[in-house]
C-alpha cells in the first residue's frame, strides 16, 4: 500500500519514504573525532537511522557545532490532523466595512497593544497602522473601525481598564518576545483578568506574534491567534465575522 | 567607489541641523533632570541601595526640596560633605539608613560645599581618564583588527550566561559585544543594583554586570591578542546614569540617540534632550563611541520611503553630539539594511544609502544594522539576506557591523547562531575585502541617482523641521509618523528648570 493510500507520510529527501531529516545543533564539548561520534550517537538515540555527521567543528572553547542527516523511522497520518485557521474569513476592506455596516450598524472599537514588558510594536503596528502590511491596509484605514493603538509595554491591568472605559469590542494583544515563556504568561494573565472583570464574553479577544498559532490561542482561551505573515484584512475579517455572528445569535434568541 | 553628490547640499543640511539644534540647546542649558542629578551623585561615588532596594542616588535626589533641586544635588550634597567630613559613599549610606538628611545642612555656605566636592570631582575625572588611557594602551598593545568591526549581541537575561556567550563569540571572531538590556529597562527611572540573573529579552544593565563583562572581555582579549569592545545602552530614562557607570567601568560604546527614546519609547522629549546632552558630555570625556538609532525608522516604516529621514536624523544626531563636545570619531551614526528583499534592485538602494552615509560622514564610525524586519522563520533565506548585508557593509566601508542572525525572527541568538553569523561575515568580508576600491558607480545610474534623491529629500525634510522647530515637528509626527507632544510622555515630571546658582561640577569641569 502506498503512503498516499494509507495517509501516512514521512519526510521526503529525494525518494518517497526515505524519511530524510537535517539537524544542526551545538554541543558543550571540545571538538574532536569523538565529538562527531557523540553527535552521531545522540541523533541515533533520538530515533534516527542512517545517521551521518556531515559537518562537525569547534566554534569556541568547549563548544562544537554539527550538521547531521538521518532518516526518521516515524511517520504521520496528516489527513487526520486539523488546525483550524483564523484566516478563513478572507474579505476585502470594502466587504468588511459593508458587513459591519449591515450587521452592526456602528463602528467597531478595536484596541491593540504590546502587553507586559514587550517593546516590539512591529506586529501590532502592521495590523493597526493606516499603512498596513504588504499592501494590505491596516485597521485604521477602515471606515467601520475605530482603533486605539496603545503601543508598547502596556500592563495587562491597564489594557483591561482601557477596554472597559472605552467599551472596546475587540482586543488585540501582541507579543514578540518569547523568552522563557513570557508571551504565554502575559497572554494568560490577560484572559484571566478579563474573566475576573466579567469582560471576557463581551470582547473578541485576539492574540498575535511571530510564534502565535491559532491552536495555541484556542488553548489559552482566545477567540483567535495570528502568527507571522498575517495581513490586517485577515484580522479585520475575523473580527467582523465574529461580531456579526454574535449579532445574528442575539437576534435568534430574541 | 565614489558617488558624485553635490557638496553644497551636504553643507546646507549641516547648516540646517545647526539651526534646528540651537533653540533646543537653549532649552537644555536652562534645565536639568533627576537622571542628570543622579548621575552627578554616581560620579561622586554614591552607589548601592537601601534596605528597600531603592538605589541611593534615587533616594537622595528624591529627598531634595524643590529649592534644593533647582540648584542641583551637588550643592546640597556638598554642604553635607563639608559639615560631616565624610566620604560620599559613607554619607550616602548614612542618608540611606535614615541617620541624616541633606536638609540639615542648608545653612552651609556655597563655597564650603564646592570646596568639599572638589576632591571627589577630581577623583572621578582622574578615574575616568585613567580608564580611557587603559583602553588606548590596550588597543595599541592588542589591536582590535580592521573594520567593519563585527558586533554581536548577547541577551540571555543572566549575566553569567552572557559572559559564556560573549567569550565564545570573541573566540569566533567578534570584535564588539553588546549586552542587550532586559525589555522594559529603558522605562525604569532607576538603575537596578548588583549582578543579575533574571531578565526578559536581555540582561539588566547594572554597574556590577558591566564590571563582570569587562573583566571577562579583557581576559579573552589578552588571550586572543585582540581588544574586545563592550557595548551597552545609554537610552531611556537613565541615560546619563548609564553613561557615568559606563565611563567608570570602561565600556567602549553606548547606544545613545538624541530622539530615539522620544519616538519609540514615548519618553518625554524635554527629558530626552537634556539627558542626551549630559550623557554625551560624559561620553566625549570617557572616549566612548556612541551608536545612534536610525535603524528604528526603518524597522517601523518602509525602508525606501524613510531613507531621507534616516539621513536627516544622522545630521541632527551629529549636531547634538558636536554640541556636547564629541569628536566625529566617536559619533557612530546608525543605518540599517531593511529594504524588502522582494524589491527589484533593493540591493542597489542599500548600497546607495550606505555609501551616501559614508561620504557625508567620512570620519564617523558608522554603525550598520542588519536586516530584521523582513527576516522570517526561513533561516536559509535569512542567512542569504545577511550575506548581502555583509557585502554592502564591506563594500561601503561601514565601521561597526552588527552581525545579522539567521534566526533573527525566532529567538535571541543561540551560541551556534552567533558562530554562523560571524562566519558568514568573515567569509564575505574576506572574499570581497577590496571590492569597493576596485569598482566605480555608473554615472547617473540607479545607485547614484538614488543617493542624490535621498540627499535632496533629506534637505527638504530638514528645511521643514527647521521651519517648525524640532519639538513641534516631533509633536506633529514628522519623524517616523510618530506624534509626541512636548509635555507628554514618560519622565516629564523629572525635568526641572535650573535656578540661579545651579551647580553641576562635572558639567563645569567638562566644559572647561
Amino acid at each position: 500500500m502506498s503512503a498516499e493510500q494509507s495517509g501516512l507520510v514521512k519526510p521526503y529527501g529525494d525518494t518517497l519514504n526515505d524519511g530524510k531529516v537535517q539537524l544542526s545543533f551545538t554541543l558543550p564539548i571540545e571538538w574532536s573525532e569523538a565529538a562527531d561520534e557523540a553527535a552521531r550517537q545522540l541523533v541515533a538515540k533520538m530515533g534516527f537511522a542512517d545517521v551521518q555527521v556531515v559537518e562537525g567543528r569547534r566554534i569556541a572553547t568547549g563548544f562544537s557545532f554539527f550538521v547531521v542527516y538521518g532518516s526518521t523511522t516515524q511517520s504521520i497520518d496528516a489527513s487526520n490532523i486539523a488546525a483550524p485557521s483564523a484566516k478563513a474569513h478572507a474579505m476585502s476592506m470594502e466587504e468588511i466595512d459593508a458587513l459591519l455596516r449591515d450587521k452592526l450598524g456602528r463602528k467597531v472599537r478595536v484596541a491593540g497593544a504590546c502587553i507586559g514588558t514587550d517593546a516590539h510594536t512591529v506586529g501590532i503596528d502592521a495590523i493597526l497602522n493606516m499603512k498596513g502590511y504588504k499592501g494590505d491596509y491596516g485597521l485604521e484605514r477602515y471606515q467601520m473601525f475605530e482603533t486605539f493603538n496603545l503601543g508598547s509595554q502596556v500592563a495587562v491591568e491597564e489594557f483591561v481598564r482601557i477596554a472597559k472605559e472605552r467599551r472596546i469590542d475587540a482586543l488585540l494583544a501582541s507579543q514578540v518576545v518569547t523568552q522563557k515563556g513570557s508571551d504565554v504568561k502575559n497572554f494568560t494573565a490577560l484572559v484571566e483578568l478579563l474573566e475576573a472583570e466579567d469582560l471576557r464574553d463581551q470582547v473578541v479577544l485576539i492574540c498575535g506574534g511571530p510564534r502565535v498559532t491559532n491552536l495555541m490561542a484556542a488553548e489559552m482561551g482566545y477567540d483567535a491567534g495570528f502568527g507571522r505573515g498575517t495581513l490586517p484584512s485577515e484580522v479585520a475579517g475575523f473580527i467582523a465575522t465574529r461580531l456579526s455572528e454574535r449579532v445574528e445569535k442575539a437576534r435568534g434568541q430574541r | 567607489m565614489e558617488l558624485r553628490i553635490d557638496p553644497s547640499v551636504v553643507a546646507a543640511c549641516r547648516a540646517l541641523a545647526a539651526r534646528i539644534a540651537r533653540p533646543v540647546e537653549e532649552f537644555i542649558a536652562g534645565h536639568s533632570t533627576v537622571a542628570v542629578e543622579r548621575s552627578v551623585l554616581r560620579l561622586l561615588g554614591v552607589d548601592g541601595v537601601n534596605g528597600e532596594e531603592i538605589p541611593l542616588p534615587n533616594l537622595i535626589v528624591d529627598s531634595l526640596s524643590p529649592e534644593q533641586r533647582g540648584r542641583g544635588v551637588a550643592l546640597a550634597f556638598g554642604r553635607a560633605l563639608a559639615e560631616t567630613g565624610m566620604e560620599p559613599a559613607a554619607l550616602a549610606a548614612e542618608i540611606g539608613a535614615g541617620r541624616t538628611e541633606l536638609a540639615a545642612y542648608a545653612a552651609t555656605p556655597v563655597a564650603a560645599a564646592r570646596g568639599a566636592l572638589a576632591p571627589y570631582v577630581e577623583r572621578a575625572l582622574a578615574h575616568i581618564a585613567a580608564r580611557r588611557e587603559e583602553r588606548r594602551a590596550a588597543l595599541e598593545r592588542t589591536p582590535q583588527g580592521e573594520p567593519p568591526l563585527l558586533y554581536v549581541i548577547v541577551a540571555s537575561g543572566n549575566i553569567y550566561e552572557d559572559r559564556t556567550a560573549a567569550v565564545a563569540a570573541a573566540e569566533a571572531g567578534a570584535q564588539i559585544i553588546a549586552v542587550i538590556r532586559s525589555t522594559g529597562q529603558s522605562l525604569l527611572d532607576f538603575v537596578p543594583y548588583g549582578p543579575t540573573t533574571e531578565g526578559f529579552g536581555g540582561t539588566y544593565a547594572t554597574q556590577a554586570n558591566f564590571a563582570i563583562m569587562r573583566e571577562a572581555l579583557d581576559a579573552i582579549g589578552e588571550k586572543l591578542g585582540r581588544y574586545i569592545m563592550l557595548t551597552n545602552y545609554a537610552s531611556g530614562l537613565c541615560m546619563p546614569e548609564i553613561a557615568s557607570m559606563a565611563a567608570i567601568e570602561r565600556l567602549d560604546m553606548l547606544l545613545n540617540d538624541s530622539m530615539y527614546g522620544i519616538l519609540f519609547r514615548d519618553i518625554n522629549m524635554k527629558r530626552t534632550f537634556v539627558d542626551q546632552h549630559f550623557s554625551r558630555m560624559l561620553n566625549a570625556y570617557s572616549g566612548i563611541i556612541i551608536n545612534t538609532g536610525e535603524d528604528n525608522y526603518l524597522t517601523t516604516a518602509d525602508a525606501v520611503e524613510q531613507a531621507p529621514a534616516v539621513l536627516a536624523s544622522q545630521f541632527i544626531n551629529e549636531e547634538f553630539a558636536h554640541r556636547a563636545g564629541m569628536p566625529d570619531t566617536q559619533i557612530g551614526l546608525g543605518d540599517a539594511y531593511e529594504i524588502d528583499p522582494a524589491l527589484q534592485d533593493g540591493f542597489l538602494y542599500q548600497v546607495a544609502q550606505a555609501q551616501l552615509a559614508r561620504q557625508v560622514f567620512p570620519e564617523a564610525p558608522l554603525k550598520y544594522m542588519p536586516p530584521t524586519k523582513h527576516m522570517t522563520g526561513d533561516i536559509f533565506k535569512g542567512h542569504l539576506i545577511d550575506a548581502m548585508f555583509n557585502l554592502t557593509s564591506v563594500m561601503t566601508k561601514q565601521t561597526i557591523h552588527l552581525c545579522g542572525m539567521l534566526t533573527e525572527a525566532i529567538h535571541t541568538p543561540f551560541l551556534g547562531d552567533r558562530a554562523l553569523a560571524i562566519e558568514n561575515a568573515r567569509y564575505v568580508m574576506n572574499t570581497a575585502r577590496h571590492f569597493g576600491d576596485e569598482i566605480s558607480f555608473k554615472p547617473n545610474g540607479i545607485i547614484e541617482t538614488r543617493a542624490r534623491e535621498v540627499l535632496s529629500d533629506c534637505r527638504d525634510l530638514l528645511e521643514k523641521v527647521e521651519k517648525r522647530g524640532l519639538m513641534d515637528s516631533i509633536a506633529v509626527g514628522v519623524f517616523a509618523d510618530v506624534k509626541r507632544p512636548p509635555d507628554g510622555g514618560r519622565g516629564y515630571d523629572g525635568v526641572f528648570a535650573r535656578d540661579e546658582g545651579y551647580y553641576n561640577p562635572f558639567e563645569e569641569a567638562l566644559r572647561a
